[in-house]
Order: C-alpha cells, then structure tokens, then sequence
C-alpha cells in the first residue's frame, strides 16, 4: 500500500487533536511520508455531541510523496455519531470505519440529527465497521488507579491510540515516553494513560478485532538522505525567526497578543529565549505592533503575529514603519474572514490587505508560507528582506498550518547566508545626523540602522512626511512626489534579490499552467502530475518575480486555484495584464485533489 | 562629557511651531533644563511621542526622538525600553492621546511598571484638531464638538494612574519652574513607570481653564506644596493645613493655630492618602503626590530572559525537537 489517510475525530474535549498529533509523530519516527490536516472548532469545550463541536485531526500517510492530508480518509475512527455524521461524506466506499459504542446513545444520536441508529439502519453498509466498546473498556483497563471517572473518561484517546499503533504495527514506545515527560509529576494519571495505551494496543491484538480489521504496514518513504523531524508551521516559524536572528547577529524581540490560529508561534517562540529571542505579550494588537516597532528602532529584529482580525488592528503602525523606514516582519496566520469569521479554519482571504490595506501608498513586501517546514525558511527570507531594505515585511501563512505537521529535513543553519544590514555611520561632527539617518543604500534604498544609544548620531524619525535628504517634516509637493516615488521603487526593487519563477513541475510553455500559493502547493502538486499540466507556485507575492509574465505567457490559459474569492487571480491581472481563470474555493477547507483534478480536465476539454 | 551640558545642549535647531504663548514653550525650557541638571546624555535619551500639538516635543530636543501615531507612544516606548534598558525613555502626550485613544496603553504600561517617564500636558481640550472638548474636559465644556456644553465625566489622570497600579504620579503646571522641575527630576530618578501631568494652558482653545489656582495672586492659597516628611501647609504665611476628618473620610482644610498636631504629614508612599489629594479641589496638590518603587518591568523581564537576549545556546541545538530520524543513503 502506497498511502493511506486516517481520521480521527470526535468532541472538543475528547483530545483528538492530541492523538493525531502523537500518531503523526510515531509516524514520523517511522521514515513514512506524511502530511496532516487539524481541523477542530472554534469553541474550546463545545457542548459535548454536538455536529459544531467535532474536532477532527487527518493525517495521510506514505512511502511516496505526500503532499496533503488526503481526499478521503481510508480509516475514520469515530468517537460518537456526530463525529461519524460529520466525516461520513468524506469517506469512499469501502473506508474502514472504527466507532466508539459506548457514544451511541439516545440522546447523542438525536444531537447529531439521527433518527435512527446509523449502525443499525443500513447507512454503514458500504464501509468496514468495526465497534467497540472503547469508553467501558478504557475504564476497565485504569480501574486499578482509582481516577475519577471524568478523568479516566479523558484517558479514551490514548486507549484509541493503542488500537491505531497495532493497526499500523508500531511501537508503543515513543509514545509512552512522551506521555512520561509531559505528565512527569502527575504519577496516577500518567500510569493510567500508558496503561489504557497498552490495553488498546493488547485488544487490537487480542480480541475480534485481529480478524476484521487489516494491518497496514507503510514502508518508508523515499526521501533524501539527512536527519528528520516531524515538525508543524508554528514550530518551523519559530525556528526560522530564531535562526533569522542568529545569522543577523541581532536578538529577536516578538511581540504578540494572543489569537487562533496565531497564539502557538508566540507559545513556540517563548521557549527560545537562550537564542536570544525575547518575547513580550502586548495588552492588544496595536501595543503588539508597536512595541515590535519599538524594538526595531531600538536595534533588535521587531516581529508581531496575528490573523485577519488583528493585522486589520496593525494597519496604522505597519504604515508608520513603511513611513519611518524601520525593519519589521508581521506573520497573518490567515484564517476565514470577514469580521471574526472562522478563527479555527484555514483561508486565503488576507491577501488583498497584505498588499493594498493600509492608508496612502505604502507599499511593503509580502511573502507566503507554502508549506509547515517551508515556513522555516520563509522566515528567514522575510527578515533578511526587512533588515536589507529597512521596510516591513508581511509574511503570509494558511492558518492552518499552525498546527499541521510534515516530516522536515532538519536544516544546517551555519550553510545560510548571514543577514545583512546596512551599518550605522560613524559620527560626523560635520556631517548633519539627520541627513546621515536618511542615507540610503542606492540599490536597496535601504537606509542605515541608527539606533538611539549611539553617541553623535542623534536623530528624529516619525509618521510625517520627512524631507528625501534630511528627515526633517517637509510638506513640500515635490518632495511628497519623490518621497511616495522612493518607497514603490524600494519595494520593486526586492524583486532583484529574489529568485526567478521557476516551475514546479510540467513543460515551461503549453496549454494550461496552474497558479498557486500559500498551502495549495501539496494539492496543486498532486493533481498537475496526475493531469500532466505545468505548474507555478509563488512564494513572492509582492512583488513579484521579475520574469513571471514572460513565464506565464507561454501559456494559453493560467489557472488559479485559492481559498479565497480569486484575490491573487486579480493581482495577477493587475500586476502582469493577465487573463486569468480563477478557481476560488471559500469553504474554510483545503482543495481536495480531485476537484482539482475535474477543473483541470473541464479547461482541458473546453480548450480543445 | 568633559564639559557639564547646559539646556541648551539638548536644543534642536528646528523652528518651534507652537502658538505664540503656548504653555508647552515653558515646558520644553524646564525639561532641556532638567536633562541637563540631571546630568542625562543625549544619546542615551529618547523622546517618544504621540499624536497631538504636545506630540511635536521630540523635535526640539537634541535627542533621539520618535513622533508615532496616535495614541501608541507607550507601546512603542515599552518596545524600545525592552530593546535597550539602559536609555531614559520619555513619553511625551496629551489628555486626547494619552487617556481617549491611548487609554489602553498607558493604563498597561503604568500596571508593567515600564520605566518610562511619562509626561502628560493637560489642557481639557483637543488643540490640534481645533478645539474639541477632551476626556478631561468638565462637564458642560463648550466646544465645536459640543455646542450645548459637553455632558460626560471627565477622567481624573491621577485616580486613572493609581487604579492602573502606577508607582509614581506627579503634578505641575507649566509656567512654575521650581514645581515643575522638582517633579521633572524625581521622574527621570524614578527607576518605573510615572506620570507626570502637567496643567497646560492652551491660550488659543482653552485660555485660563486651570486660572483658578494657577494665577500668581491666588496660588499661595490654592496650591498645595507636597513635599514628602513636611506637614501639608499652605496660604498666607503657611496658616493653614489639611486634616484628615475621620468620620467623613475625606481631607479637609483647618487653620493651623487651632490644631497643628491635626495637619498631615504628606508620605508620599501612602497610596490611600495619595487618593484623597488627587481629588482634593481648593487647594490643587501639586508636586509628587505618590512614589512607591518597584521592581520595573524590564528588569523583570531580564529576570526571565538570564541571557539578556544574548545567545547562550544556538538554534541549531533546538532544532531536532523532541525526536528525530536519520534517512542513511543506502535506503533513500
């Protein structure tokens, strides 16, 4: 078997997204490839049963390349039916479908909208049902520590676990030993977790289960030679912006204030502070950003993150650092909008705010994430821009990938070019320092990184238009024209230091070319091979790569599939005078391959 | 320094556009004059300032100076106390922009205790936008915004700094020296957080509103000269004083002769008493009404960041997590 994708899902409190992340780990340390999919609701404990409350994890496994979490789960473990009711449209035929009995009562079936009970009533028979009693069994399996019952109850997920690691033909023992040193010094619940692990694992062994249910044994992936973690968007994030630091040779300070799906950066980056990262958790968005503003201009690499709702609260200050030149980088973990909208679920909608959502002409770099480990290197990328240039920078990344996790060649961070700046002058006593603080670097347009502290070099800065030469306000109309004029060139000009658009895969000219960015790299991947079409992924979104045009014009129809409204498929018109065909899909859910696929094969026909 | 600095060392060349009279001109003179008394380099000092006519401030001293947005200039002043501990930060605001847009801010860096030296000139009114009413202005201001008269309370800058679990708060009006630098001083000693509200008269849009006790004929009288470890005295050779009435719970004026052990001794650390002559009317306290150290906020923070955001370890030790797996090149 090349692949196969697994679901677990069930309520809020259940811990599903605690089990999947732990299987995607023992997966991991199995050499598999793998890609996952947390997909949980926006309330912490929603009312247990509830079709709104199902929070479901998916993880697509193998030793090909993955590169999503999967169409359509092979394996659904449901813990009640509103978890099944939930995830059953997902599944193929002949899906192996693993419920939990003890859920299926009376009052959970008429929660999730069954009238009758879809065990008994024909609506499983297509798939490989598998019930077990898993709520009484876990009980039985920790009676011996004398929980509380709402406390063995909590043990359930890892009692599933066991049952999914012998379907998988795992070893316990790395999960075991995370669970020994995260509940280090709560012996009694600790012992009842590892012994609900083992007792799961023992009934897949033991019991019925040996003789329905089949084992898969996914063999390693086919990946370059190196070491490996399982690593997750946050974690890649935050590593890059540490290692961002370490090769600018400057401490790193993060302001943030928290927010889904955002806070797990600031969680992540609170546990680096000995790589000289500080991070400082601000009253609101605004104090977030300005404090990062604050730390810019005090000689440290300023970083907020948020999502929509609170990069909408940064606008102003993002437009003071365009105005005052300072470095900064502010991460929008995207997430469905407009207003408050999906906080728990991934979207590409904040694309147009990162380009164009500010007051007056403030142009600034924007860059996307395509991936969980891409989101290490991107990092690093958006500061070396921002420390170059002397400019914010907007780093994009689809929510989602906060949490979801792939395996990562872990990286040598000695092998990347340092990050440069452009130095502070000496001091002049007969130069004027205010004319100094505004000497820019005549390729980057950057200016030099003057901090307060530093003798002879006083100077002011502020949100006011400033003279080209001296910094001094200047209301002059001229001077407005050339000042607006310099901060556009300063942002086109970042396209001379990135890299040309290349080609994922397929021919440089043809047909149809599909467009794509952010986390729509793993589904576009997969259905361009399956389809043979040619493929363009974009990590810049502003500007763009110089030779974009030229490349997409060897094309007769450029396809751009997002998880927004066709914000990009309109930038792209704009920027290059493209038609574009765009294919939106705004359902807080990532594409399916084969919906990709049909829209692919429909362009295909019409064109011929 | 070889040379002792003078308040003319920390003078800009920048024209000062202020209002001819303008009350913030007197402020600029006592705090140039203050740095340079207090022996501040002007390297090591940065003004960092809102929006409003009292945001223009960084621009005439010869210092490191940031003019941000509106209302920010804590968060952004936090930010850059953070980066570097060692500078004087001080936060230059208005009524408008420290306590109506910027409330949030300054209430939070006041609770954090960040060593900022926040200066609050105080005119009741919004100057730069041409003079509408501002959350300290009274009941019944009347104003382009509010031509019956504005009818929301005003907010007490004193009462708001304590409830905010600030450390320091004091009081001075723009065109007394003496005043003003004495609380000039404490403030740039104090190792927090504090607030300094100054009484600004803003002769174009709200001439003469602090007159009834800052005219030079009545300000014996209304003024009452904190100073802490000396009985709270005040009016015509010192004849009265204040006593705390213990059946009504307020502070109230005696004449001195009938009950001198009766009048306070002003304790400056005393928070409760610090309440009651923040609301005091006639007289006005002025000078430091409250100074209670604490530990700042940065150096809290550096408690908790032991490397003092140096690099003690590299990234490159964190980056295999909690575990990892090697792909060798016979079985890729």
């Amino acid at each position: 078997m090349d692949s196969i994708a697994v679901r677990i899902a069930g309520d809020s409190g259940d811990g599903i997204q605690l089990m999947g992340t732990r299987f995607a780990v023992s997966t991991a340390l199995t050499g598999a490839d793998f890609a996952t999919f947390p997909d949980y609701p926006a309330e912490i404990r929603a009312p247990a049963g509830s079709l709104f409350g199902v929070s479901a994890y998916q993880i697509n496994l193998g030793s090909g390349t993955i590169t999503t979490a999967g169409d359509s789960p092979d394996v659904l473990v449901a813990f009640n039916p509103a978890a099944l009711k939930v995830s059953l449209p997902l599944l193929e035929r002949g899906a192996l479908i693993i419920i939990n009995n003890d859920s299926f009562t009376a009052r959970n079936l008429a929660r999730a909208g069954y009238k009758q009970d879809p065990r008994e009533d024909g609506t499983l028979e297509d798939f490989q049902c598998v019930t077990a009693d898993i709520s009484r069994l876990n009980l039985e399996s920790i009676k011996v520590f004398g929980l509380s019952k709402s406390d063995g109850d909590r043990c359930k997920n890892f009692w599933a676990l066991g049952v999914l690691l012998w379907m998988f033909e795992r070893d316990l023992a790395s999960v075991e030993d995370w669970i020994r040193r995260r509940l280090d010094n709560q012996t009694k619940i600790r012992n009842a977790n590892i012994a609900a692990l083992h007792a799961g694992h023992a009934y897949g062994e033991n019991t019925e289960l040996s003789a329905s249910v089949p084992r898969y044994d996914i063999r390693k992936s086919e990946m370059p030679p190196g070491e490996y973690r399982s690593v997750t968007g946050a974690e890649a994030l935050a590593l890059g912006i540490a290692a961002a630091g370490e090769l600018a040779d400057r401490p790193v300070m993060f302001c943030s204030y928290p927010i889904t799906p955002s806070s797990p950066l600031l969680h992540r980056l609170a546990l680096l502070g000995e790589t000289g990262v500080g991070t400082f958790q601000a009253e609101d968005e605004i104090a977030a950003v300005c404090a990062a503003i604050g730390a810019s201009y005090g000689g440290m690499i300023g970083v907020t993150s948020s999502s929509g709702p609170g990069i909408a609260l940064k606008a102003e200050a993002i437009g003071l650092a365009v105005s005052a030149e300072l470095p900064l980088v502010i991460v929008n973990w995207q997430r469905g909008g407009p207003s408050t909208g999906l906080p728990t679920k991934t979207e590409q909608s904040d694309l147009f705010q990162a380009v164009y959502g500010r007051n007056g002409d403030t142009p600034l770099p924007v860059l996307a994430a395509a991936s969980s480990e891409d989101c290490f290197n991107i990092a690093v990328e958006s500061v070396r821009i921002a420390l170059r240039h002397m400019t914010p920078v907007i780093l994009l990344v689809d929510g989602y990938l906060s949490n979801a996790s792939e395996p990562w060649k872990i990286p040598d961070i000695s092998a990347l070019e340092p990050i440069e700046h452009h130095p502070a002058p000496a001091p002049c006593k007969d130069q004027d320092a205010q004319r100094q603080a505004f000497r820019r670097d005549e390729n980057s347009f950057g200016r030099p990184w003057i901090v307060p502290g530093m003798e002879g070099l006083m100077h002011r800065i502020g949100g006011l238009e400033k003279d080209i030469e001296t910094g001094h306000i200047s209301y002059d109309p001229a001077n407005h024209q050339q000042m607006t004029d310099l901060r556009q060139a300063k942002v086109d000009c970042v396209a001379n230091y990135i890299p040309a658009q290349s080609l994922e895969c397929g021919a440089d000219h043809g047909d149809l070319v599909v467009v794509g960015w952010g986390s729509t790299y793993g589904p576009i991947y997969q259905a361009t091979i399956e389809t043979g079409v040619s493929f363009v992924h974009l990590r810049n979104i502003n500007p763009l790569p110089v030779n974009l045009g030229e490349l997409l014009g060897r094309f007769d129809t450029v396809l751009v599939p997002e998880m927004n409204n066709g914000q990009l498929a309109a930038l792209l018109r704009e920027k290059l005078c493209l038609q574009t065909v765009s294919f939106p899909k705004v359902s807080g859910q990532p594409f399916r391959i084969s919906e990709l696929v049909d829209r692919i094969e429909s362009l295909k026909k019409e064109g011929k | 320094m070889s040379t002792e600095l003078t308040a003319k060392d920390f003078t800009t060349t920048q024209e000062v556009r202020w209002c001819p009279g303008c009350g913030d001109y007197a402020i600029l003179k006592s705090v140039t004059r203050a740095l340079a008394d207090a022996g501040a380099s002007p390297e090591s000092t940065a003004f960092i300032s809102g929006i409003g006519c009292a945001a223009r401030f960084p621009y005439y001293v010869e210092s490191y100076g940031f003019h941000t947005i509106h209302g920010r200039a804590p968060a952004i002043a936090t930010g850059l106390k953070l980066a570097n501990p060692e500078l004087d930060v001080w936060v230059v605001s208005g009524d408008g922009d420290a306590l109506s847009i910027g409330g949030n801010h300054l209430m939070h860096a006041l609770r954090r205790n960040v060593g900022l030296k926040i200066l609050l000139f105080n005119n009741e009114i919004y100057g730069l936008t041409k003079g509408q009413y501002s959350p300290t202005s009274r009941v019944g201001t009347v104003s382009p915004s509010s031509p019956a008269g504005s009818v929301d309370m005003p907010v007490s800058p004193g009462q708001f700094a304590l409830g905010s679990g600030a450390r320091f708060f004091a009081r001075a009006v723009d065109a007394d020296k003496e005043g003003l630098s004495e609380v000039l001083q404490g403030a740039h000693a104090f190792a927090g957080a504090s607030l300094t509200e100054i009484f600004q008269n803003c002769i174009v849009y709200n001439k003469d509103v602090f007159a009834s006790f800052t005219d030079r004929k009545d300000a014996s009288k209304m003024q009452l000269r904190l100073k802490h470890g000396e009985p709270m005295l005040f009016g015509d050779n010192a004849k009265k004083g204040i006593r705390f009435n213990k059946d009504t719970f307020a502070l109230e004026v005696i004449e001195v002769k009938s009950s001198p052990e009766d009048v306070l001794v002003h304790d400056e650390t005393n928070e409760v008493v610090a309440r009651l002559l923040i609301d005091l009317q006639e007289p006005v306290a002025l000078g430091i009404l409250f100074r209670k150290p604490a530990q700042s906020f940065e150096c809290a923070f550096y408690g908790l960041h032991p490397s003092e955001m140096k690099r003690s370890r590299s990234v490159a030790e964190f980056l295999r997590g909690a575990s990892s797996w090697t792909v060798s090149p016979e079985n890729s």
